[in-house]
């Protein structure tokens, strides 16, 4: 087999969204972190991840923009490097979703606790299982896993309705307890941004994969089978 | 859909006891760019030699099947090869103009050897053809020049104005563009693109992005085989075969 430069560029790219996507748990926990353990260190760590995954951004985006420019790559290597651009770019919004989360945590933690958090919780567990099988899918071009995450989102969009309607409930009872219940609708709000993001990437590496762009069509359906060629 | 302009069924081509196509079966649309490409010796340039029977000239050489050229096959025993390559013009990769003839005689030849005489009819012929292969404004003021005189870019532009001379339906092109910077490059590229709508072009390319770039069907040969023909977008992002795969990404050899 013969040694191509596309490969090193490749690898090189790989690594990157490996770092990259270990920034972006790193922010996702601590922004989680911060409103379950009511911490301001979580907030001010998350705020320093986010302008690394910021740096990242841009390197990534400009070693793609080098290897379409240089190569000329195409099949597979020009799915690959489009579908890296691409999740760069969920990345780098998904770092901004947890910076949004400590941003609502800041408000949040003017104010005593709110009681019942378990739904957010869950949301927040399985969010953040998102974000990890979305990055090892797209690292081992693993389709099943893509499309696991892609399933997990509507959990995701179920607990997120749960929350609003309870923290509404909840808001409506007492209303002086209306600034830290908008604030508890917008974290579950950002979360599911994130797991929105996820999901993107999961279609990203089925199109990688596959050849297919599942975006916005019935195979996005569970239980549609996607060829891996 | 427009029609088929070339068929192509069962094709096999031999040098000698070396058979060089395999069985190859190949619709052509009238009015489309076909690109074909494929590594060295695979046989995209036989497969384009036999559309014209130019194949057969090689000493030793044979070819099998049918090649049905608008419905009429030219392999069959009664066909005369001169004037199916009228009508299957071919471009080479390296410019061949005749050197002793001035450009306005190279564009007129074919119509010469066909005994056209009438110097009104050849001179209309000589600026439509050169018209059409983008070089009578650089042209227009020295055509009794040598047409080994024009720059490299410019004596293929006068080889494809050659060719369009006897206003072929198809014309074939053998890597046309190989031994040219990438300027002219670009403009033989521009050219193939505006012909389309008046006749159908066939090419034989290594460069993928070439192909890529200006045609609509593409075809992947690959030891005397045809290994997959498709459209040419989907076979340089999604190709159907691993062999396709392997080749446009340089995973090959």
């Amino acid at each position: 087999m013969i040694q191509r430069s596309i490969d090193i560029g490749i690898s090189e790219l790989k690594a990157k969204i490996i770092g990259m996507a270990g920034y972006l748990e790193e922010a996702v926990k601590d922004s989680t972190l911060a409103w379950r353990n009511r911490s301001r260190e979580m907030i001010d760590r998350v705020n320093q991840i986010e302008e690394r995954v910021n740096r990242e951004h841009v390197e990534v985006d400009a070693a793609c923009l080098k290897l379409l420019a240089t190569q000329q790559p195409l099949a597979t290597d020009l799915r690959f490097i489009l579908s890296v651009v691409k999740i760069n770019t969920d990345i780098e919004r998904m770092a901004d979703q947890a910076v949004n989360i400590a941003r609502n945590t800041e408000y949040y933690l003017k104010h005593p606790a709110f009681s019942d958090l378990n739904d957010l919780v869950s949301m927040s567990d399985r969010v953040r299982l998102s974000v990890r099988q979305a990055i090892d899918s797209f690292l081992n071009e693993d389709v099943q896993l893509a499309r696991a995450v892609m399933e997990a989102d509507d959990k995701v969009d179920e607990l997120k309705d749960k929350v609003f309607h309870d923290v509404l409930a909840h808001m409506k009872k007492t209303p002086e307890d209306i600034e830290q219940g908008l604030n508890v609708i917008l974290i579950a709000r950002n979360l599911e941004r994130i797991g929105d993001h996820a999901t993107n990437i999961a279609e990203d590496v089925i199109f990688t994969v596959s050849g297919k762009d599942i975006r916005h069509t019935q195979m996005r359906k569970k239980g549609t089978e996607i060829d891996e060629k | 859909m427009p029609d088929d302009i070339l068929s192509v069924e069962g094709l096999c081509a031999w040098f000698g006891e070396h058979q060089a196509l395999k069985s190859i079966d190949l619709n052509v649309a009238s009015h489309s760019v076909t690109a074909l490409i494929g590594p060295s010796g695979c046989g995209k340039s036989t497969f384009v030699r036999c559309l014209n029977r130019l194949h057969e000239e090689v000493p030793g050489a044979s070819a099998s099947g049918k090649v049905l050229l608008q419905g009429k096959n030219i392999y069959d025993a009664n066909v005369d090869p001169v004037l199916i390559r009228r009508k299957v013009g071919m471009v080479f990769q390296k410019p061949n103009p005749f050197p002793a003839l001035s450009v306005f005689d190279n564009v007129v030849a074919g119509l010469k050897l066909a005994g056209i005489r009438r110097k009104s009819v050849l001179k209309e012929v000589a600026e439509k053809s050169l018209r059409q292969a983008a070089l009578w404004e650089e042209v227009k003021d020295k055509l009794d020049k040598a047409g080994t005189s024009l720059s490299g870019g410019q004596q293929q532009r006068l080889c494809i104005a050659r060719a369009l001379a006897v206003e072929p339906p198809i014309l074939l092109m053998d890597e046309p563009t190989s031994a040219l910077d990438p300027i002219s490059t670009a403009k033989i590229e521009e050219l193939v693109v505006q012909l389309k709508k008046d006749i159908t072009i066939i090419m034989v390319t290594h460069n993928m992005q070439q192909a890529a770039r200006i045609s609509d069907r593409t075809a992947f040969f690959l030891l005397g085989e045809l290994i997959e023909f498709g459209d040419t977008s989907s076979l340089f992002t999604v190709p159907k075969e691993k062999k396709t795969e392997q080749y446009i990404t340089g995973k090959f050899g």
